[in-house]
């Protein structure tokens, strides 16, 4: 026993496991979010449950089965459901989302393994995904396509209103956000034109005219789409579709509010997998609707990435020149010290404690001055003295700024000295020295810092809760209207998504997939961020290999 | 007792007479020169003449102030916090020590040569035009020039001029150190300094960079720091010995060898402590 503590096999064994258990919770982590959230994409069978209550009442349920648990018998009697054939000691009860949210009290629906008297999945059970109201359940009984009832090859029918309504709501929807927002934002610009020569004491009756006058043509242009926008929207009305729902109802549904529908009782695996493929890429591309619960969180990643994109803009030079400061020229004192003793700490400061700093110094104070500067027209109404996408990168940016600093440092202290000495003797200053061999060495290291920052800055969400991240933004923080990069707008953040998605959802058990998604979603982007930038910093390593000797 | 009496048959450069060199023979003159770190006096009253187109060596044991006397010359111990230094060194009848002196300039007129390669992780064409480059040199022709002379000049163009733009981290260790004397030639110094440029190459890596030295002479004052008393006779024609920071004995390199008129000279160059 006592060799074998000698031999320094029990340190492998421990040091292996510590890998061990590190990795399989890296790996039990990733598998749990990836399968919980990436099943939610997966069409699954819709079933028909014939229910047949204690009580006698006996119903149809129609729904996906989205969950199963045992709840004790005990509980359920407690809770007032008699049992007249108690079967053991637990029960199996089923969560089914039945959709069809305007006809039902609730879309989810829990019901009791024994008291289903028959289960199948029938052919021709249709899930409608609509832009109101969630999903929809029910067999397909006819279209009315322009005015005709087709009952004949319904199907192709209604795959091709679908597809005309859609394509109108798209039309509608990019004649609105482009033509119709570059005429808001343009008369509101004009508005604020009116006002800033109102506070110079310029503001002339030719001007007053000229500002009239475009207003006027604006205006009219703004009616012409205005018509349009309305024409299309009836155009995609026209149709609908007949579709029996679990009451055995038949219910109307107009064409302009269903985006897609589906047959997965009547779909093979390839179809499946086409269907699983379409939904996810909706979910990446698409805009959220109905509060969050459903569709895409395309403004969440754009807001993320651009908001880390900004944010490391911002952080490496600054915090490049802070580090090559700290080493090349500050010199070893006392004071140097605790300079860097500080620069450390920062790192351990908790994160909310910068969203405090950046309200009250970033939004408050120099935003507030920038209004005062720049925007005076505007106010009282906020531009930059708001919280903004401007505001969230510049404060992730000072709460990553110790990581910059202290890999920089590292990266410029590995560089050999006689590199140095070779560039000095050549006639070269300090400053050219820096510029011309020691920073690109170092770019590797500034590269790893960089990489820290990023992977800490995107998973944050506590400090931008206070500095410019919103529930739902309308405009993304650029676009097609002057100057193109708004970086005053509030944006959406992945990380801020899946908190309110999964804690201020009205529908708690239709969000919980979501919630999972979305954070397989947020790692994916974090690890993409990542691997683009290690990618880069093993180019420069491999460009600036001096380093090994 | 092994005796290291060099071999003095092929020294074919006229003798200069030290102490009766005409002003214009002389490339650099060091005056009462002191050098302390810190409290710790590294070199005591240095007073010396290097002659002009020829190669002095200095030698002696480790630690005798050899190398930081030649990195007096460019100036190259100011990187040392602690260095503290008295005496004059005259390039030109002008102090490189005077407050009006560009560190820079001087360096661009006394080049420097380590004891380790240090190529710059570039290519090898921009490790060769470096220097120029911060002249702000920017002509194409005139850099394409300098690196074929250079390289020339440095016994290297043969072997790579089909690969100017390969890194110049791929060469081999004599290689990389003909390249930073081809670097260091580039801006045509008029003091070439090589603070032991051999004491990390293989034997023949070591005498193409001998040859080379004696054929540099032509165009450069070279001053050379060994510790190798052979290299010393065979590429040197005067020769300094050094001792606990003090200049024992400064002569032409047969003289120094074959008759010094010191005692720890000869105790030195016999191989009795070293």
């Amino acid at each position: 026993m006592k060799s074998w503590f000698k031999s320094g096999a029990p340190w492998i064994w421990m040091t292996a496991g510590a890998v061990s258990i590190s990795l399989i919770s890296v790996i039990g982590l990733l598998l749990l979010i990836a399968s919980r959230g990436l099943s939610y994409f997966w069409p699954s069978d819709i079933y028909q449950f014939g229910v047949n209550t204690q009580t006698g009442q006996s119903y149809t349920v129609i729904g996906e089965i989205y969950d199963r648990e045992l709840v004790p018998t005990q509980r359920l009697i407690e809770a007032g459901i008699k049992f007249d054939n108690i079967q053991g000691e637990e029960v199996e009860r089923l969560l089914v989302k039945t959709g069809n949210r305007e006809f039902v009290e609730l879309d989810f629906q829990w019901i009791l393994s024994p008291e289903i008297t028959q289960s199948d999945t029938p052919s021709g059970l249709a899930v409608f995904e609509r832009s109101k109201n969630g999903n929809f359940y029910g067999f397909v009984e006819a279209v009315i396509a322009d005015g005709k009832r087709i009952v004949e090859n319904k199907e192709a029918a209604l795959e091709q209103a679908i597809e005309r309504a859609v394509e109108l709501n798209d039309l509608a929807l990019d004649l609105q956000n482009d033509e119709i927002g570059a005429i808001n934002y343009e008369l509101e610009r004009l508005r604020l034109k009116q006002r800033k020569y109102e506070l110079e004491g310029t503001l002339t009756a030719e001007k007053v005219q000229e500002l009239y006058d475009r207003r006027a043509e604006l205006n009219l242009e703004y009616r012409e789409y205005e018509k349009q926008l309305f024409a299309y929207r009836n155009q995609a009305k026209r149709d609908e579709v007949i579709v029996k729902d679990m009451r055995g109802e038949l219910v109307s549904l107009p064409m302009n509010y269903i985006l897609d529908v589906a047959f997965p009782n009547d779909m093979n695996f390839f179809g499946k997998v086409a269907r699983y493929g379409k939904q996810i890429s909706k979910f990446i591309f698409d805009d959220p609707r109905e509060a969050n619960t459903e569709g895409g969180v395309f403004p969440a990643i754009f807001g993320t990435v651009f908001m880390v994109m900004l944010m490391a803009v911002i952080v490496t030079p600054f915090g490049v020149i802070a580090a090559i400061y700290l080493h090349e020229y500050a010199g070893n004192s006392a004071v140097t010290k605790i300079i860097r003793i500080a620069v450390i700490n920062l790192a351990g400061v908790p994160s909310i404690v910068y969203g405090v700093f950046g309200l009250g110094f970033f939004v408050y104070m120099f935003g507030g001055s920038l209004d005062q500067l720049f925007y005076p027209e505007a106010l009282p109404g906020p531009t930059f003295g708001t919280p903004g996408v401007m505001w969230s990168a510049l404060t992730l940016a000072i709460l990553t700024l110790p990581v910059v600093i202290v890999s920089t440092e590292e990266g410029l202290s590995r560089i050999p000295g006689s590199l140095r000495q070779g560039s000095l003797a050549l006639g070269a200053t300090k400053a050219e020295t820096l510029w011309r061999i020691v920073i690109p060495m170092a770019s590797p290291a500034i590269m790893t810092g960089l990489i820290l920052a990023v992977a800490r800055a995107a998973g944050e969400v506590a400090p931008l809760m206070l500095v410019g991240v919103v529930k739902m933004a309308p405009t993304l923080p650029v676009d097609g209207n002057f100057p193109f990069v708004h970086l005053d707008r509030k944006f959406m953040h992945l990380g801020f998504h899946i908190y309110d998605v999964g804690f201020q959802s009205p529908n708690v058990e239709a969000a919980r997939p979501l919630v999972y998604a979305t954070s397989f979603l947020l790692v994916t982007v974090i690890v993409a961020l990542n691997i683009t930038a290690i990618g880069i910093r093993n180019h420069l390593r491999e460009k600036y290999k001096a380093l090994e000797h | 007792m092994i005796s290291v009496a060099p071999d003095m048959s092929n020294k074919t450069s006229s003798v200069i007479d030290l102490n009766n060199l005409r002003d214009e023979q002389i490339a650099l003159r060091i005056k009462e020169l002191d050098l302390y770190y810190a409290e710790k006096q590294a070199l005591e009253n240095i007073t010396m003449n290097i002659p002009k187109g020829q190669v002095t060596a200095f030698i002696g044991p480790s630690g005798c102030g050899k190398s930081t006397l030649l990195r007096c010359i460019n100036r190259m111990n100011d990187l040392v916090d602690t260095c503290r230094i008295e005496g004059e060194i005259l390039l030109h009848n002008q102090n490189i020590y005077d407050k009006s002196v560009d560190v820079a300039s001087l360096r661009r007129a006394v080049g420097m040569v380590f004891q380790r390669p240090n190529p710059f992780p570039k290519t090898i064409y921009e490790n060769v035009v470096y220097g120029l480059r911060l002249q702000g040199i920017k002509d194409r022709r005139i850099l394409d020039e300098v690196v074929e002379r250079s390289l020339r000049n440095a016994a290297l163009w043969n072997e790579v001029k089909d690969r100017l733009h390969d890194s110049a981290l791929g060469l081999s260790g004599g290689q990389q150190q003909r390249l930073v004397i081809a670097r260091a030639i580039a801006i045509e110094p008029e003091v070439l300094l090589l603070d032991e440029p051999t004491s990390a190459l293989d034997p023949i890596s070591t005498l193409t960079i001998e040859e080379l030295i004696t054929e540099l002479k032509d165009k450069y004052t070279v001053v050379i720091v060994t510790h190798n008393m052979q290299q010393a006779a065979r590429v040197s024609d005067q020769t300094a010995f050094m001792y606990m920071g003090q200049l024992i004995e400064h002569a032409d390199t047969n003289t120094l060898f074959t008759t010094p008129k010191m005692k720890k000279t000869e105790d030195y160059i016999t191989g009795r402590y070293g």
